[in-house]
C-alpha cells in the first residue's frame, strides 16, 4: 500500500472532534481516520483540546440522586451495540453506514455505478464505483465535495490520489476525475449541494446522482 | 507532573478491577464539569443531568477502550459526550473511526508503560495550562469550537492552543500499539 498523500485540514478533524461536521463528512472523515494514523493523531490531539474546556468550564452543582441513580445502573443489562468492522476495502464507519450489508449499486451509465449511503437536507454520501480508464463528467461543486479513495486510484487536474488519500474539493475546483488504470476506482464521497455537471449530456445524468 | 494523576489512576481501577469506589471519586470529578460544559450549550438543567447520566454510565460500560498511553480521561470523557449530546440533540449516530485498541485482549492486555503514560498527562497538563492563559476572547473562541458551536469554516487552522507535541506523543502511542497488534497477529 503506497503512503497517504492527502490528509484531512486541521479545521476539519478539529470540527469533526467536536461533532459539528455535518453527518455525510463526518463519515468521510471517521472512514479517513480509520486508515490513517497521522490524523488519528491529530484527531486525538483535538480530544484532548476539548478535554482541556471540559476541565476548565465552570461546574454546575448536580441534583442530589443522580450519583445513586448512576450507581445502582451500573449492573443493569444493555443490548450490545453491533460492531461493525472493516469488510474487504471498506473501513468500519462504512460498513456501518451500510448497516453490515454490501453496497447497493445502481448504474450511471459508462460503467459507473454508485450507492447512496446518506442524503438529506445537509448533504449526501456515496460510493462511487469508476472503471479503470473512466472519467466522471466534468463538474464543478456549490459547496465543499470530501473523496476519499478506497480502491484503486484517480487523477485530476490537482494531481493522484490512491488508497487513503482525501480529496477536498470547493466552489473553486472544477474537475474531472479519470479512474486510473488498473483496478476500478472506488470512492467514499461527500458532498452538501449539487454537484453541477459543465456539459449538457452529463447534465441529464444529474438526477440519477439524486444529489 | 511526576506522578499519574488521581483520574488516570481511578480509571485504571474502573477498567482493570470494575472498581465502584473508584467510578464514584470519577464521578465526584467529571459530573458537575460534565453539566457545567453541556449547560454551555443552552441545554436546560434537566436534560443536561439525563446526558450526564448517559455519560458517566458509558464510561463505566467502556472503560475497557480507554489508553492512558494516548489520551487523558478528561480527552476520553469529552468523546463520550460530545457523542450523546449529538445523539440527544440532533438524533444523530455521530460515525465514529474503527477502534484500534478492540483486537487487544482489552487495552489492559498491554504492559502498561507508565512513561507513556505520565508523557501524555504532562502534554495534556500543559494544554490546560496553556489554555487558562490565553486571552478571554481568544479562549472563547476555542471554547465554542469544541463545545461544537463553530463550523469547520469558523474554526481557524490556528486554534491557539499547542496542539503539535501533543499530537506527536498520541502518534508513539499509536505506533508501539499497531505494534502489539502486528504481533498478536
Ligand atoms: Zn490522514
Ligand atoms: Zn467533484
Amino acid at each position: 500500500m503506497t503512503a497517504i498523500t492527502h490528509h484531512t485540514p486541521d479545521a476539519l478533524l478539529a470540527a469533526y472532534a467536536a461533532g459539528s461536521l455535518p453527518q455525510a463528512y463526518a463519515l468521510v472523515v471517521a472512514a479517513h481516520i480509520s486508515l490513517c494514523l497521522d490524523c488519528r493523531a491529530g484527531y486525538e490531539a483535538h480530544l484532548s483540546g476539548g478535554g482541556a474546556v471540559l476541565e476548565t468550564v465552570k461546574p454546575e452543582a448536580i441534583s442530589e440522586g443522580l450519583k445513586s441513580n448512576v450507581l445502582d445502573l451500573l449492573d443493569a443489562p444493555v443490548a450490545p451495540e453491533p460492531i461493525y468492522r472493516r469488510t474487504g476495502v471498506y473501513p468500519g464507519p462504512v460498513i456501518a453506514a451500510l448497516k453490515g450489508n454490501p453496497p447497493k449499486w445502481k448504474s450511471l451509465g459508462l460503467g459507473v455505478r454508485q450507492s447512496i449511503l446518506s442524503a438529506d437536507q445537509n448533504g449526501s454520501a456515496r460510493l462511487l464505483y469508476i472503471p479503470p480508464g473512466q472519467t466522471v463528467p466534468d463538474h464543478s461543486h456549490n459547496g465543499l465535495e470530501l473523496t476519499l479513495v478506497l480502491q484503486g486510484s484517480f487523477s485530476d487536474t490537482t494531481g493522484r490520489f490512491g488508497i487513503g488519500d482525501l480529496e477536498i474539493g470547493d466552489q473553486d475546483l472544477e474537475h474531472a476525475p479519470a479512474a486510473d488504470p488498473g483496478a476500478p476506482c472506488i470512492c467514499l464521497a461527500a458532498t452538501d449541494a449539487p454537484l453541477r455537471f459543465s456539459s449538457l449530456v452529463p447534465r441529464l445524468l444529474q438526477p440519477l446522482f439524486r444529489i | 507532573t511526576t506522578q499519574v494523576s488521581p483520574q488516570t489512576t481511578w480509571m485504571l481501577a474502573v477498567r482493570d478491577s470494575r472498581d465502584r469506589a473508584a467510578f464514584a471519586a470519577l464521578f465526584d470529578h467529571f459530573a458537575p464539569r460534565l453539566k457545567g460544559f453541556i449547560m454551555r450549550s443552552g441545554t436546560g438543567s434537566g436534560q443536561a443531568e439525563e446526558i450526564v447520566q448517559e455519560v458517566m454510565l458509558t464510561v463505566w460500560r467502556k472503560a475497557a477502550q480507554f489508553d492512558p498511553t494516548r489520551a487523558q480521561v478528561s480527552s476520553w470523557v469529552y468523546q463520550i459526550a460530545r457523542n450523546r449530546q449529538i445523539d440527544v440533540i440532533r438524533k444523530e449516530n455521530r460515525p465514529m473511526p474503527e477502534e484500534l485498541a478492540e483486537d487487544l485482549a482489552g487495552a489492559s492486555g498491554a504492559e502498561p508503560d507508565a512513561s507513556q503514560i505520565l508523557a501524555v498527562e504532562q502534554e495534556s497538563s500543559q494544554l490546560k495550562q496553556a489554555l487558562s492563559r490565553l486571552k478571554p476572547d481568544q479562549r472563547e473562541i476555542i471554547e465554542r469550537a469544541y463545545l461544537g458551536e463553530l463550523s469547520h469554516q469558523e474554526i481557524s487552522t490556528q486554534t491557539g492552543l499547542p496542539l503539535g507535541t501533543i499530537k506527536s506523543r498520541i502518534r508513539l502511542g499509536l505506533d508501539r500499539l499497531r505494534h502489539e497488534l502486528k504481533e498478536l497477529r
